[in-house]
């Protein structure tokens, strides 16, 4: 079986790796390039824990071939914190306990980073909408929810300030 | 082991040589939604998939003659995002955001929710009933052809070895008139339609209905017009008894199978039900588009 | 979310116990670094995958694996033939007993396929690809025999049967011809005739409920490697690495003193990770590939052949006086095992009645096996499903009674001193408490719009103790390390932190929790029943106590005082003999010294917790309901659970809104859906349709803290009780909200559609 050659940016670094045509970007985030924050829970797109940011559209990375990732931007949950320092929905949640198993956790995070980039200030209803493609089966959502609005929050007045 | 290839071309016509010259193995790549599910699950097993977003315009929304041009990979959030489609095919966009979550939004297209040919596609119904046409690529050129036609039946359409859809054509629009579209799910998102549907409706200065299509996702093994039930409408202002007659014509025409996400009984009920919804939203849109 | 109520006092003056830090292993969590199943990797593992069985049930004919084998690429294929014959043996293992032949065949088929995906045969290869291209060349020879899936028609004295030499326990009179009824069992009390007879209103219903999964969003997965010295390692996710230790030895037939089973983090279990899969043919392809494997489950796989729980027939008659005392009970359970028996049909019956004081009464449960994926256990396993049918006719009752449900089942509550139904009485329980907390919230009286409907349950678990080891060290800086032999499943590193730091006196943030391999820490029962936080965190505690204990024997050491002079307070030795005038001595002044006063600090405590106190619930469901459509909505939900003391009250609270939001999908649309031919038609997240973030309200949460004596801080159980009330709640509500009494879930919109057209 013929493998590619892709070069993409993941998390602002330049990466290069090689890959089967029927391998997925989510297999090569994982297996290629040691980025195993991103979790496979069904491979069909129906749980979101694969979520990625790609040219900044949020995706599945499970339904993203690794191939179509060539030239592209690639923003993962290894990425979120900068420097050791965790991004404000990170904190908020573990300061809301919205997290149990975690394995969701990360695509939630993602998702919700792509939220509150396109929308700062979301409604408890627009915030459920947009997480709709991130299963949580620990959680019942609430303190997700709660998480992902307080950080809202904390992000405009950072912005005002 | 099957060899599968992945060409990303820069021109239509490369991709459509190339899906030509790899007969039935072919599959052309847009959003990918549906396609990679079916790759995973091993149901299809290309030989060679031909990724159509490189092409120039194949992403991307733009405004000709009164109407709009939508790439055939332009994924769902950038219909949302466009200034003016939503006003004028408000039907179609809503559909069109229904298809899966946020992350599948970023992603699927229209088009290929068309070629996919599942009777229940969220958009499908919504083109179909705006009479949306399609500009197909293939190695003997381009055609055009109605969005009704493209799908034939479940996971089957009337495009041609090396064919791919490359445009959607939504025509122009005249005042008092807008579309609409409403599926019913068993939860809020997430859901494959259990039954769909989209209504387009042209009114008068008196707000009597002068045009109106009617289109039913899942109720049948493609989607299905309802000319006798949009045929009923016109006339009307969209009344009570318009609106029980609508929902009894649009219950006479359902075909619906039984399966695991509805009954036949109950999708037919439910048509009628939506349609009668569906058609008071198109008509009090339609007022408001002066 | 409801504040803490009614915090009695205990004399305790707690400082870290009842506060919500920031959980230990968040960081690591939040940052995708959490080491999970599929997340661990050795160097030249090879990929693991299984051959399925397409058949609901046939007879094995032949497995031929040549061509397989030749393919290059292909390092192990194994059948169940690799696995050594067994005796049917019954041991206690994961939650409940289980029996180690069946759980043998179930990870690889042995003569016949019972289910569609039944597990046939597995290939170790190099490639992901190899070793599917290699399970396709893998040739099977079946005799397709007939198949039943559902409980009743397994029952039926024509079924096919799924095993020809079993034959139903438990009846009065020896059966002569072979069963899928495993064993019926009873519980009894008083006289069930003269009970109705004395009754003023008799309700009578059929209830039904399907199989449906625990959903968790971690699919099995397993690293596998087996030396040529015959050690062998496991990386897996699960709810106890001593459980696959365990059943890993008994199914391949080594010591289990040979096996090392490191716990990743696991993506969440609700009982369905109290089993092994992987695990036993993992370690089988590793020893015949002399390489490690690398198994892991796709979706579709996780559905097909692991853990639902039941699918089942319930059927209540209820009988009460008419000033509402209940006097008469007769329920019968009937409950779907799948391919082996062990449904949670007895769970189910004894805790049927756990909430009612009811003097007559017959509860009687089948065990009948069919031809679907083998149960395993689901958070309070087979409790919500009695609680559905005895709920619902709860609520029936109290409406042709014309009592306010809440008033009704105070009326009939079991309260401290009370024999349950299933045997014990009742002491320190906290029941009535939740239906007062209910009855107080502002939910319960919200006006209610048209087509909203408002609905209530309540429900019960045993809550469990057990076996557990803990140690907690002491690092010479004054901080400590507290280890266990629990995956985290929802925060329980916290708890045991937070425990540990309490006794000690230290900040939570210098008590770091792990949770060891079985190799470095003494055995401990698996992560289930609702037992981690009292047993293990008993544990925990008690390591902590003898800590404290040694360390204020250091400080009379040093001080050279007797020990009686020395108090600990605020994780410091203070000297109570003033006169000697003595300055506090910190931990870390004593960690220091460690070396002259007897070496290193630390204690390990291994303990078997009993008197773990039972847990009950009250949840509040609104609906509203499109009569046309038949979609639900859940409007506002409300859940008071007696928690005896919550630890980490952000956790309580978080394991309280996930049981309901499970149970909220199991009522509304969570199903396994079988075709005629038996194979499952909706084995994915798309069509099996658990809740979405949209799809539910906030869940009010209100702890209620009736403290349990046998527990250090006063702990029970907390995370099984709210997956009970849920299903009988949110059909209550339904059943209100269109004024049609609801007996089947999922309460689909076909289903409630058909119901608003009989009106």
């Amino acid at each position: 079986m013929s493998k590619q050659h892709i070069t993409a940016t993941v998390n602002g670094d330049p990466v290069e790796f090689l890959s089967e045509a029927g391998a997925t970007l989510l297999d090569a985030l994982r297996d290629e390039l040691g980025l195993t924050g991103s979790k496979e829970g069904c491979g069909s797109g129906d749980c979101g824990a694969c979520s990625v940011i790609l040219d900044g559209r949020l995706v599945c990375s499970c339904l993203v071939l690794a191939a179509e990732a060539e030239g592209r931007r690639v923003e993962t949950i290894e990425g979120m914190a900068e420097g050791g320092v965790l991004h404000p929905l990170q904190r908020k949640f573990i300061e809301h306990a919205a997290l149990q198993c975690g394995f969701c956790t990360p695509g939630l995070l993602v998702a919700a980073k792509a939220l509150l980039e396109t929308n700062p200030d979301p409604s408890e209803s627009e915030t459920r909408y947009w997480l709709a493609g991130n299963l949580c089966r620990c959680t019942g959502y609430d303190k997700v929810i709660r998480a992902v609005m307080d950080a809202g929050a904390e992000l405009r007045q950072a912005r005002v300030a | 082991m099957s060899q599968l290839d992945f060409l990303a071309p820069t021109s239509a016509e490369e991709a459509a040589r190339a899906l030509a010259a790899s007969g039935a193995e072919g599959r052309p790549l847009s959003g990918g939604t549906d396609l990679l599910v079916q790759l995973r699950s091993g149901r299809l097993k290309p030989g060679l998939i031909v990724d159509l977003k490189k092409i120039p315009g194949a992403i991307g929304i733009r405004e000709e003659g009164g109407g709009f041009v939508i790439g055939a990979a332009t994924p769902g959030a950038m219909l949302g995002e466009h200034p003016s489609l939503g006003r004028v095919w408000p039907g179609v966009v809503e559909a069109a955001s229904l298809i899966g979550s946020t992350q599948i939004q970023g992603r699927a297209s229209m088009a290929g929710n068309l070629c996919n040919a599942s009777p229940a596609a969220d958009s499908v119904p919504a083109l179909i009933a705006a009479r949306a046409t399609c500009v197909i690529v293939g190695p003997s050129g381009r055609r055009t052809a109605p969005a009704n036609e493209i799908a034939i039946g479940p996971g089957r359409t009337s495009l041609q070895p090396g064919e791919f859809v490359l445009e959607i054509h939504l025509p122009p629009r005249g005042r008092r008139a807008a579309d609409a579209y409403l599926r019913s799910i068993p939860r809020t998102e997430m859901d494959i339609a259990v039954v769909g549907a989209g209504v387009s409706l042209a009114l008068d200065a008196d707000g009597v209905i002068t045009e109106a299509r009617v289109a039913l996702g899942a109720v049948g093994p493609t989607v299905i017009v309802a000319e006798d039930a949009a045929a009923g409408l016109v006339g009307t202002r969209a009344d009570d008894a318009a609106m029980a007659s609508l929902d009894a014509a649009v219950r006479a025409v359902c075909r619906p199978i039984t399966d695991k996400r509805g009954t036949a009984d109950f999708r037919t009920k439910i048509a009628g039900v939506l349609a009668r919804r569906v058609a008071g939203i198109a008509y009090a849109r339609a007022k408001e588009q002066k | 979310m409801t504040d803490v109520l009614d915090r009695p006092e205990t004399g305790l003056n707690l400082k870290v116990v009842g506060t919500r830090p920031d959980r230990p292993d968040g960081v690591d969590k939040v940052t995708g670094r959490a080491t999970y199943g599929a997340d661990f990797s050795m160097a030249g593992q090879l990929v693991g995958k299984i051959l399925r069985s397409p058949h609901p049930h046939a007879r094995i004919l032949s497995i031929d694996t040549r061509k397989a084998r030749a393919l290059p690429g292909v390092k192990a294929i194994v059948t169940g033939a690799d696995f050594p014959e067994q005796a049917s043996q019954e041991m206690e293992g994961g939650e409940g007993a289980a029996n180690i032949r069946d759980i043998a065949m179930n990870c690889l088929a042995r003569d016949k396929v019972l289910y569609d995906g039944h597990a046939l045969a597995a290939v170790a290869a190099t490639s992901s690809s190899i070793a599917d291209a290699a399970l396709a060349l893998i040739d099977i020879r079946y005799e397709v025999l007939p198949h039943v899936t559902e409980v009743e028609a397994a029952m039926a004295a024509d079924a096919p049967i799924l095993d020809e030499s079993r034959f139903t326990t438990g009846l009065e009179a020896k059966p002569d011809k072979p069963s899928n009824i495993v064993s019926r069992m009873q519980l009894k009390r008083g006289d069930l005739a003269e009970g109705f007879a004395a009754a003023d209103v008799i309700v009578e219903g059929r209830y039904t409920t399907p199989a449906v999964h625990q959903g968790y969003i971690e699919p099995h997965a397993c690293v596998a490697s087996w030396s040529a010295d015959g050690q062998c390692q496991v990386w897996a996710s699960s709810q106890g690495q001593f459980m696959i230790r365990t059943y890993c030895a008994k199914i391949l037939g080594v010591e289990a003193s040979d096996i090392r089973v490191t716990p990743a983090e696991i993506g969440g279990g609700f009982g369905g990770k109290t089993t092994v899969y992987l695990e036993p043919v993992a370690l089988a392809l590793s020893r015949q590939a002399g390489a490690p494997v690398k198994m892991v489950m796709t979706r579709d796989e996780v559905f097909r052949a692991t853990g639902p729980t039941s699918g089942a027939v319930i059927e209540v008659k209820l009988g009460a006086k008419s000033d509402g005392t209940i006097v008469a009970a007769d329920v019968v359970l009937k409950y779907q095992a799948g391919a082996f028996p062990g449904s949670p049909v007895a769970p189910g019956c004894m805790t049927a009645l756990a909430c009612y004081d009811v003097p007559n009464f017959l509860i009687t449960g089948y065990d009948v096996v069919n031809n679907t994926p083998k149960v395993a256990a689901y958070r309070a396993p087979g409790a919500p499903i009695s609680a559905f049918g005895v709920e619902s006719a709860v609520d029936e009752l109290a409406g042709k009674l014309g009592m306010d449900p809440i008033a009704f089942r105070l009326k009939n509550a079991v309260r401290d001193g009370v024999k349950a139904a299933y045997g014990p009485t009742y002491k320190n329980i906290g029941y009535v408490e939740t239906l007062e907390a209910i009855a107080d919230h502002p939910h319960y009286r919200v006006p209610l719009g048209p087509n909203q409907g408002r609905g209530l349950a309540v429900g019960f678990w045993f809550n469990v103790g057990g076996e557990s080891t803990a140690a907690v060290n002491i690092v010479d800086d004054g901080s400590a390390v507290v280890i266990s032999g629990n995956p985290d499943i929802g925060g329980s590193r916290a708890s045991m932190a937070m425990m540990a730091a309490e006794v000690l006196g230290l900040p939570v943030e210098r008590v770091r929790p792990i949770v060891a391999d079985t190799a470095s820490i003494g055995f401990s029962m698996l992560t289930g029943g609702s037992r981690t936080t009292f047993a293990t965190g008993m544990a925990v505690t008690q390591a902590a106590q003898k800590v404290v204990e040694d360390l204020k024997r250091r400080a009379a050491e040093i001080w050279d005082v007797g020990i009686d002079q020395v108090e600990w307070a605020n994780g410091s030795a203070l000297c109570l003999d003033a006169a000697r005038n003595k300055p506090d001595l910190t931990l870390a002044a004593i960690a220091a010294q460690s070396g002259k006063t007897g070496g290193p600090i630390g204690a390990t405590v291994a303990l078997n917790a009993q008197g773990a106190g039972p847990g009950f619930g009250a949840h509040l469901c609104d609906v509203e309901v499109d009569p046309e459509t038949g979609r639900v909505t859940v409007l506002r939900y409300t859940a008071a659970q007696d928690v005896g003391r919550a630890i980490h009250p952000a956790y309580v609270e978080g394991q309280v809104q996930g049981g309901a939001a499970q149970g909220i999908g199991w009522a509304l649309n969570e199903e396994y859906v079988f075709d005629a031919g038996g194979r499952m038609e909706n084995a994915g997240f798309l069509d099996y349709r658990m809740p979405v973030a949209s799809d539910l309200p906030m869940i009010d949460t209100v702890l209620v803290e009736v403290p349990n004596p046998r527990h250090p801080f006063g702990a029970k159980g907390v995370g099984e009780v709210p997956i009970v009330p849920p299903l009988a709640a949110v059909a209550n509500a339904v059943s209100a909200a269109i004024g049609v009494r609801m007996h089947d879930l999922p309460l689909s919109p076909p289903r409630i559609r058909a119901a608003v057209d009989t009106l």
